[in-house]
């Protein structure tokens, strides 16, 4: 197989936020350490974690939008070059896109057209964004309708449009399904193949394995602030060829596989414990979970467990 | 969290009609809350200890009144008469237009509130538009970048401003400009012993020059510190992120989503602050004894004036809500969630 | 750490506050004498070494005049603050709790209070209650309690639907106990924030209604007071009168603005992060 080219590299990404303990402490809370994840040209990359883990911070982070009371470590590598802030201020909007979980993240206020537009009026915008509507069957007079108005199903595709008007090489899609039925995902997901499929390297943040299944060339598992395993959808079809046991309790959980679900939950980042952050939930958890664990390389995926092999 | 619909939902609805209905019910409720306002009012000054005849008695007014008028008065304020009955009557009168007498200007309450209004309306224009504008444009500035330089010295110098009293602000500005610099003159909104027709529009603008620069700073003060609260909500929304995240420059953010959305509030903002604003010129205009309609309002206060203070209570009340009123009818006119109909935002 | 951070930045200034309210209380009582006393060989001194302020037109020290007018002025601004905060709180939980029909009256009263501008209505209640002291706490009582009793009325309104609460309706508690019991404790921190931010208002407004004189009377050393006398010896060049009380008088207002502003920060659980 020819090794596609990589659009963006993250290595040992982190997020951390300043925050008062008990008394007048400030401390840097890690919301996210040790992330790791590679996405290339036309791949579909999915970041699976539960809801609340910090997901969101790794798109605001690529993007450059962190909140100022946050602090990101770690190294973000864009189509082979170090992503610093100036490029990604230039970049954003353009090469790298960001589809938002609702139309929440639209302006209540500003008409569907100018906002994809962004307030431009020029012919060349309104033609780029009338043949965008049209490849998505939707009507031009849903360019004069306020967020609101849109209906369920109109809601997807205009989020989608927003991202088409740029050229983009990267779409971090974060939470695009919240609460859809499973029709609606597979036609939204079958968007974000297409660009993927089209040549853009695609990350999309999911709490859902299942739709994550559906569609995605490789999953990242992502526990507790960490990715625990990076690996080919394929490696999902059973239990056997996963690596790490939170990824094999997740398998486990799927409809199809039985819904069973591991006792516990996951720690809050305050409270991790030393070493593997899911060494508490693990049934083979060992003296040697409670040391520092390294990325391993176990058949063509990546894993961060001692045990597996 | 928002509620997904999978087909759009028909909306077959009379917005204008409904929006009339809209406004219909906030001015029935404003007349309402005007009504009792009055009636307020009028328990208050009933029960008072100080009986205005008694305290006017023998003084100019009431023996150069007629004898017709004198009964009138005594049916408002006199003891005979069933307070409610009292109401009626006062009430009834003023809704005919006959605000009563002033017992110290021993004219029509009507008509001296007319003369004092336009007097007060000058200072109250220019400090509700100045105060407005200049606010609104402050406001944007400090809560576009919360926590800088240049939002620490607005915020600084309006919580300052919010925490003087006007008179005082009045006195430092009278020191600095009447008596320091000596280009402005002390008070009134005429020059003394000048005619009434020899008086200029320029005289009129010198002497109101200091308490509308004193209503306007007053005022900015608050329009100042709520605009940017504001502001520091919009730009954390997640719609100004979302604009972020797809390369659009603070300008534009600032153009495309930050006006518009800073606007309504701003709106009501702008409106409520005519209740602050005649507040305000209640002090202003007793410091610098320019004889407007704050100033008509503390001296029929003191000197038991009260068909004067009642008339001025329950036109300064017609005002506020006139004002709120406006601004709940421009909010449907403006925001699309309600003129577009939606169930309203 | 170089720099106090928000947290430390807020107790420290409501400490302050507190130390400066003592200060000028005591202060205030202790040369309530002194404050009255007139002497004509120093009347119309400029602020100097041992006249800080000045003195007036009977030779008066304003220094001590201030101090006993701005003691006067925090007496009874914490009066009627108090006065007023307990009215919102009792106002916003019967709104909240009562049904529809006081929830409708207490709303109506609040729009009401609103609808007059408040120097307007403090002039009315001051007149109703023939003026005076009493007029004046009554009245800043009176005015100040609407927009507190709000936000008593949308906390309660939001601790009726929390689990707490209706595990204790439940278990057959009273409207009573479950108010007093379970819902004051939560609402505390609320009322604490707005007695203190409703006090420098109340102070400001006691100032004002005592300047157009219907506060105290004119032999109290009053703020108000002696900023009204002062306008008379204004267009003679006597700017202490004016000027330093005036400014105590703001800096009094700002300190507890920002000591109750800062205060309602850290209160406020999403601030964590700041």
């Amino acid at each position: 197989m020819e090794e596609k080219k990589v659009i963006l590299d993250i290595r040992n990404f982190s997020v951390s936020f300043e925050q008062y303990e008990k008394g007048f402490r400030k401390t840097g809370l890690p919301v996210i350490r040790n992330l790791d994840v590679t996405i290339r040209e036309g791949e579909m990359v999915a970041v699976v974690g539960s809801s609340g883990s910090g997901k969101s911070l790794l798109a605001h982070g690529i993007l450059g939008i962190l909140p100022y009371n946050a602090t990101m470590g770690g190294e973000l590598v864009y189509d082979g070059e170090l992503l610093t802030k100036e490029r990604q201020k230039a970049l954003r909007g353009n090469e790298i896109v960001l589809v938002p979980q609702s139309v929440a993240f639209l302006d209540p206020l500003m008409k569907i057209g100018p906002q994809i537009r962004k307030g431009k009026k020029d012919q060349a915008s309104r033609e780029k964004l009338n043949g965008i509507f049209e490849g998505y069957h939707l009507k031009n007079e849903v360019q004069e309708l306020y967020p609101f108005e849109l209906s369920g199903g109109m809601n997807r595709r205009v989020l989608v449009s927003t991202a088409m008007m740029g050229n983009p090489r990267l779409v971090i899609a974060d939470e695009p399904t919240p609460g859809l039925h499973m029709a609606m995902v597979r036609r939204v997901m079958s968007h974000f193949r297409e660009l993927a499929d089209q040549g853009a390297g695609v990350l999309l943040i999911t709490h859902d394995l299942e739709q994550a299944l559906e569609v995605a060339d490789r999953v990242v598992v992502f526990y507790a602030g960490t990715t625990v395993e990076d690996a080919d959808a394929k490696d999902f079809r059973s239990e056997e060829t996963l690596r790490h046991p939170y990824s094999k309790a997740l398998w486990r959980a799927l409809p199809q596989n039985g819904f069973q679900f591991i006792r516990g939950t996951q720690p809050y980042v305050k409270d991790l414990p030393e070493g593997c952050p899911f060494g508490p939930r693990c049934e083979w958890y060992t003296e040697a979970c409670k040391g520092e664990i390294s990325c391993r390389e176990v058949r063509g995926g990546r894993v961060r467990c001692v045990r597996a092999v | 969290m928002v509620s997904w619909l999978p087909w759009p939902v028909i909306r077959e609805r009379n917005f204008v009609k409904e929006h009339f209905i809209f406004v219909g019910k906030q001015a029935v409720r404003m007349v309402l809350l005007v009504f009792f306002v009055s009636l307020a009012a009028f328990v208050l000054v009933s029960v008072s200890p100080l009986d205005p005849l008694q305290a006017n008695v023998g003084q100019a007014a009431l023996g150069s009144m007629s004898q017709e008028q004198i009964a009138k008065l005594q049916t408002y304020w006199g003891v005979d008469e069933p307070p409610v009955e009292r109401f009626l009557a006062w009430a009834g009168d003023f809704f005919r237009g006959d605000m009563g007498l002033s017992l110290l200007y021993r004219q029509p309450v009507a008509k001296v509130i007319g003369v004092k209004l336009a007097n007060s309306l000058w200072l109250m224009a220019i400090a509700w538009i100045l105060s407005g504008a200049v606010g609104f444009v402050l406001g944007i500035l400090a809560g576009l970048r919360e926590g800088s330089l240049l939002d620490k010295v607005i915020k600084g110098y309006s919580l300052l401003i919010a925490s003087t009293p006007a008179f005082w602000l009045a006195l430092v500005l009278l020191m600095i400009f009447a008596v320091w610099l000596k280009v402005l003159p002390i008070g009134l909104s005429v020059p003394i012993g000048v005619e009434a027709a020899g008086v200029t529009v320029a005289d009129r603008i010198q002497h109101a020059i200091l308490p509308a620069i004193t209503l306007s700073i007053t005022g900015i003060a608050n329009i100042t510190l709520h605009t940017r609260e504001k502001m520091v909500e919009i730009m954390e929304s997640d719609y100004v992120l979302f604009a972020r995240a797809r390369g659009e420059s603070t300008f534009s953010i600032v153009k495309n989503h930050v006006l518009r959305n800073v606007l309504l509030p701003a709106l009501t903002l702008q409106f409520a602050a005519i209740s602050e604003i005649f507040g305000g010129s209640v002090l202003v205009e007793q410091t610098f004894s320019y004889p407007g309609l704050g100033q008509a309002a503390v001296t029929a206060g003191l000197g038991s004036d009260v068909p004067l203070l009642l008339g001025i209570t329950v036109i300064s009340a017609l005002f506020v809500f006139g004002g709120n009123l406006i601004a709940n009818i421009l909010y449907g006119v403006i925001d699309p969630r309600i003129r577009r109909g939606g169930a309203g935002a | 750490m170089k720099h106090l951070n928000g947290r430390m930045a807020a107790v420290f200034l409501f400490g302050l506050a507190v130390l400066f309210l003592a200060a000028v209380t005591a202060a205030g009582w202790g040369f309530e004498e002194e404050a009255l006393v007139t002497d004509f060989s120093r009347k119309n001194l400029e602020p100097c070494g041992q006249y800080l302020f000045g003195t007036d037109w009977l030779g008066r020290d304003m220094f001590i005049r201030t101090l006993t007018g701005l003691s006067m002025s925090i007496r009874i601004g914490l009066l009627a603050a108090g006065v007023s905060s307990v009215l919102a709180l009792i106002l916003g939980t019967l709104a909240a709790t009562m049904g529809k029909t006081v929830d409708g009256v207490i709303t109506w009263l609040i729009d009401l209070v609103m609808g007059i501008p408040h120097i307007l209505l403090l002039i009315l209640i001051s007149y109703a209650l023939g003026k005076g002291f009493k007029g004046v706490v009554i009245g800043v009582a009176l005015t100040h309690w609407t927009s507190l009793a709000r936000v008593i009325r949308g906390e309660v309104l939001q601790l009726k639907e929390a689990l707490f609460i209706r595990t204790a309706q439940k278990l057959g508690a009273t409207k009573f106990e479950i108010v007093w019991k379970h819902m004051l404790p939560h609402l505390f921190p609320q009322f604490l924030v707005g007695l203190i931010l409703t006090f420098p208002h109340a102070i400001l407004h006691e100032a004002s209604i005592t300047f157009l004189g219907f506060g105290l009377p004119p032999e109290q050393p009053a703020i108000g007071i002696i900023l009204s006398e002062s306008m008379k010896y204004l267009a003679m060049g006597r700017w202490w009168l004016a000027l330093f009380p005036g400014l105590l008088l703001v800096f009094t207002v700002v300190l507890f603005d920002v000591a109750g502003e800062s205060l309602r920060r850290l209160l406020d659980p999403g601030s964590a992060h700041r």
